[in-house]
């Protein structure tokens, strides 16, 4: 381990945790312009993790320790996945502790206990927000998984750094399977981080919630880990899209200090620019019905599926 | 001079010998739970040690002169057998544990017959384990089924569980008999029904196949694959809790070993298509068994689905270690290989654990119906905790240890592309979606069934005074949870245990290919790579940071209140998802694979009751036809049958002028 590698993993999942929440910020501030509404602060996210943290915290008479230990796990998750994701740089420490596979199960785990907690309190809402967010998470997993199949048949491996070295060096400028899954990603992204069509970050409406049903009974030091930790989410999401179909200034192999350093406005040119690409697809579309879920949540299935295919068939 | 397989040979016997020693005083509860039971579970640790040392060294023979005469029993102790053995004994040690402080003097069979027919089906599968000619296999097989058949209707006093042990025992005797035409086919016109005798024998053309087959459809009818799993989601839930588990864990993986005994060992060659056909039906019975999973109520019968789902995962992954092994690809073929027996050995961790705690649960407050459980974490811990552990295991959740043979699959599966056939590199894609979206389904089957059961409010007033499982039952489940974690957190040296079989099945090994006792990387660490124990290290350290982080920094404090009742104050624990609402939208998405029949109560119902029952289309398609089938053929038979003496005097007239006509 060298200590450049030491130096881009810190540096990549300092940069993860700090920046994580102004993401966010940037999303609603691109979302409020583009729907033609005075924009909140950028640093909106972050007063509210501050708020939350100084409040006292309420939690239910009936509440098992499951419910009060999930925020850690889910904070804890997200943060091991962030050091995964290759950001910055490919070569981490981290990445060899889990592959493209293990980084899915990382995010089920997260899900699973999230959905356990949400039914820990026995109130109608929070298990109808655990129901459809396993609902959605079960055709959302296999989607992830077989885009990040299709760029492992391309690259021959399931570890993302070698994943993101081999697509970054291909002869070929774009794969057509990589243009399925790419859609298939965005659909699945959208899914997954809660956002229009499948669920509305900004409502409360009972009827349409999902991942805020859940949240429902958590107040105070918890809701602000989970609200991070969902921060957190947006941002390996938009890694992991990043490193898949735009590997380019990333710093490859045993970089040296300065491409690393040099990395960074690269990634944080690139996020920004990605979260103005997610407040447009959310401004342009609207909010499914919850029936329709599945049939949206299958077709990025379907499209990531034929991802492989085209792979398959094309070579490439 | 003792070798292991002398020891193991001890292990079946004193197995034979507790079971006989309980019928010595039948009703005395307390000497059969507390010594009996114990005893045997003694037996099970013993085997498994000998089990262990077993695995990697040559394979061993003895002939006991029992049986038939100049047809003796011939034993043989390999490293598969050793697997397996392993498997049951560490199985059977943890259950016969809680066996001990689970059985009660009932209204069923008498506690002593109950620990005879238990002792006679360890000893059987046993047996059927280190077996090395169809005579003793299909003898040992035949006890076994027998005797898991009285266990299951154990309380024969109640028509369905009669009715689900006959169904059993038929779909049992089917598969034995395919098993039974199988090793016809497979002695080769040779006569020598010694498995040594068969894999000199070199079949000709189709023959092979056949075999093949025969051995897939009768170890399929025991392992549940479709269509010859429907006993399994009756058996189940009839069966008493321990005997469940020991059939889910253990009595599918014998036709789990039986299938890849007569497929890799004492077949010679593997055709590629028995990979296709294999991997086709696996998956689809992970599909099936785990949308059926999805829509239970029972949690018994949630769990025999469960086991269905994961016996379709194995048998895909045989079938995926027969695709590489007929191309040459060894060493996919044992990555593929070593998935199979890590996630039989998962498997049969996990579903005890899992189905040991619905014991617990059902002891604790007479009810198997989700619909009225609930909030149990609070009044059994030690089951909800430990439970937790199988349910997480169970869904395939790193760092626990149904992630890894998941992973293994899948990793085996990504490097399919490199075979020749560009029909089977087609087939792939479909074949990972299957498998991952039978996966991630099973983990939402997982949360509903730990989460309506041990999470949430009571839904019944009575499950106030549920009280904890007892000390012995306890230990058992830690056993079964300690297992999970270790075969999670340690694969690099489990599947250094599993590349013995590797070795001698497929002539290659997965262990030795870069990586570390603490990183697993099955072909080289740049293609892919996984530990698990640095993947706990890292969540744990974050956690307690975190945790530190915010309690020195942030004085908030911390308070207790009535959960919010958006404004409805009279929420009542009855609006919690039950069972059947938390399955609706997986009802709604494979509506087509239910025969579904729902009766909604109308707007003005003073007592509205909803009802839906659910069935399985097979039973309409295939067995109930089956059935008629026979009733009418019965029927025509019974024309003949007159009842009165003159006629059957005339039918032996008849017959014997035909005779004389014929033979003459």
């Amino acid at each position: 381990m060298s200590p450049a590698a030491l130096l881009s993993q810190l540096l990549q999942l300092a940069i993860a945790m700090l920046l994580a929440p102004l993401l966010l910020g940037w999303v609603n501030q691109c979302r409020a312009w583009l729907q033609n509404k005075s924009a909140p602060s950028i640093l909106l996210p972050y007063r509210l993790i501050r708020k939350l943290f100084h409040k006292d915290a309420v939690v239910a008479v009936n509440a098992s320790p499951i419910f009060r230990i999930t925020p850690y796990i889910v904070f804890a998750a997200m943060a091991l996945a962030a050091a995964i994701v290759p950001s910055l740089a490919t070569d981490l420490p981290f990445a060899r502790v889990a592959d493209a596979i293990a980084l899915v199960g990382l995010f089920a785990l997260a899900r699973v206990f999230i959905a356990l907690a949400a039914m820990d309190i026995g109130t109608a809402f929070g298990s109808m927000g655990a129901r459809r967010e396993m609902f959605v998470g079960f055709l959302a997993e296999p989607a992830l998984l077989m885009v990040l199949f299709t760029a492992s048949l391309i690259s021959g491996s399931t570890s993302l750094p070698t994943i993101v070295d081999s697509l970054a060096h291909s002869e070929i400028a774009i794969y057509p399977s990589l243009a399925f899954a790419g859609v298939a990603f965005t659909m699945v992204s959208l899914a997954e981080n809660a956002r229009i069509p499948i669920d509305n970050p900004a409502t409360h409406l009972e009827l349409t919630m999902v991942h805020e049903a859940m949240l429902l009974e958590y107040s105070a030091r918890h809701l602000a880990l989970i609200e991070w930790a969902s921060a957190l989410k947006l941002f390996n999401y938009s890694c992991i899209g990043l490193a898949l179909f735009f590997p380019f200034g990333i710093a490859e192999g045993s970089a040296d200090w300065l491409a690393i350093i040099g990395a960074t406005p690269v990634l944080i040119a690139k996020l920004a620019f990605g979260g103005f690409a997610l407040a447009l697809i959310e401004t342009l579309s609207a909010k499914l019905r919850i029936f329709r879920a599945p049939e949206f949540l299958g077709t990025a299935f379907l499209l990531a599926v034929l991802g492989m295919l085209v792979n398959q068939l094309l070579g490439g | 001079m003792f070798s292991l397989i002398h020891l193991v040979v001890a292990a079946i016997v004193a197995w034979l010998a507790i079971g006989l020693l309980g019928i010595l005083r039948p009703r005395s509860t307390p000497y059969i739970a507390h010594v009996l039971f114990v005893a045997g579970a003694i037996v099970g640790l013993a085997l498994a040690v000998v089990a262990f040392l077993a695995l990697g060294q040559s394979a061993q023979v003895i002939v006991l002169p029992l049986g038939l005469p100049d047809l003796p029993f011939h034993f043989r102790l390999d490293s598969l057998s050793a697997v397996f053995l392993l498997l049951l004994g560490a199985t059977a040690a943890g259950i016969s544990l809680f066996s001990a402080g689970y059985f009660r003097a009932g209204a069923g069979t008498a506690p002593g017959l109950m620990c005879l027919q238990y002792h006679t089906f360890l000893a059987a599968m046993a047996t059927v384990l280190v077996a090395d000619d169809a005579y003793a296999f299909m003898l040992a097989w035949e006890t076994m089924a027998l005797a898991s058949f009285f266990l299951v209707t154990t309380d024969h006093r109640i028509p369905e569980i009669r009715h689900a042990g006959f169904l059993y025992l038929l779909i049992a005797h089917i598969g034995a008999l395919a098993i039974l035409l199988c090793f016809g086919v497979l002695q080769g016109g040779s006569g020598d029904y010694s498995f040594e005798g068969m894999r000199a024998v070199r079949l000709p053309g189709a023959w092979g196949s056949i075999a093949f087959l025969l051995a897939l459809c009768g170890f399929g009818a025991k392992a549940g694959l479709l269509p010859l799993h429907v006993w399994l989601p009756e058996a189940h839930p009839a069966a008493p809790s321990p005997v469940s588990a020991l059939m889910s864990g253990v009595m599918l993986k014998t036709a789990i070993y039986g299938l890849l005994r007569v497929t890799f060992d004492l077949l010679h060659v593997q055709l590629w298509w028995w990979g296709v056909v294999a991997l086709v039906l696996g998956l689809a019975t992970a599909l099936y068994g785990v949308i059926f999973a999805a829509v239970q109520s029972d949690m018994k019968r949630l769990l025999a689905y469960s086991s269905i789902e994961n016996i379709g995962i194995i048998v895909a992954g045989i079938g995926l270690a027969i695709l590489f092994k007929s191309y040459g690809k060894t060493l996919l073929a044992a990555v593929a290989m070593t998935a199979v027996l890590y996630h039989s050995l998962n498997h049969a961790l996990f579903k005890s654990l899992l189905f040991l705690a619905t014991g617990s649960v059902l002891h604790a407050t007479h009810e198997r119906n989700l619909g009225k459980l609930g909030g149990l974490i609070h009044r059994m811990p030690w089951v909800a905790w430990l439970a937790l552990v199988g349910t997480l295991a169970i869904a395939g959740l790193p760092p626990l240890n149904g992630f890894v043979s998941e992973w293994l699959l899948l990793q085996a599966f990504l490097f399919t592309p490199s075979l020749p056939q560009s029909f089977i590199n087609m087939l792939v894609p479909l074949a990972a979606a299957a498998l991952v979206l039978a996966v991630a389904l099973a983990a939402f089957v997982m949360v509903k069934f730990y989460g309506v059961i041990f999470l949430g409010r009571p839904r019944e007033p009575n499950l106030a005074y549920a009280k904890d499982a007892g000390y012995l039952e306890r230990a058992a489940l830690v056993w079964f949870a300690l297992g999970c974690v270790v075969l999670g957190l340690f694969p690099v040296n489990v599947i250094a245990m599993l590349d013995a079989v590797n070795a001698t099945l497929i002539g290659s090994t997965v262990g030795g290919h870069g990586g570390s006792w603490l990183l697993l990387a099955p072909i080289n660490a740049g293609r892919s790579s996984y530990s698990p124990m640095i993947f706990l290290l890292v969540i744990v350290a974050v956690l307690l940071l975190t945790v530190q982080i915010v309690h020195r920094h942030y004085r908030g404090g911390l308070r207790e209140g009535p959960a919010w009742d958006c404004g409805f104050p009279k929420q009542t624990p009855r609006m919690q998802d039950t069972a059947e609402g938390f399955g609706q939208p997986i009802r709604q998405i494979f509506e087509q694979f239910f025969r579904m029949q729902r009766s909604l109560p109308s707007p003005f119902d003073s007592a509205p009751r909803y009802k839906v029952s659910i069935e399985d289309h097979f039973w309409y398609w295939l067995y109930l036809p089956v059935a008629r089938g026979a009733e009418r053929l019965a029927r025509l038979i019974g024309l003949i049958q007159q009842g009165r003496i003159s006629v059957y005097l005339t039918y032996s007239f008849f017959t014997l002028l035909a005779l004389l006509l014929f033979v003459r």
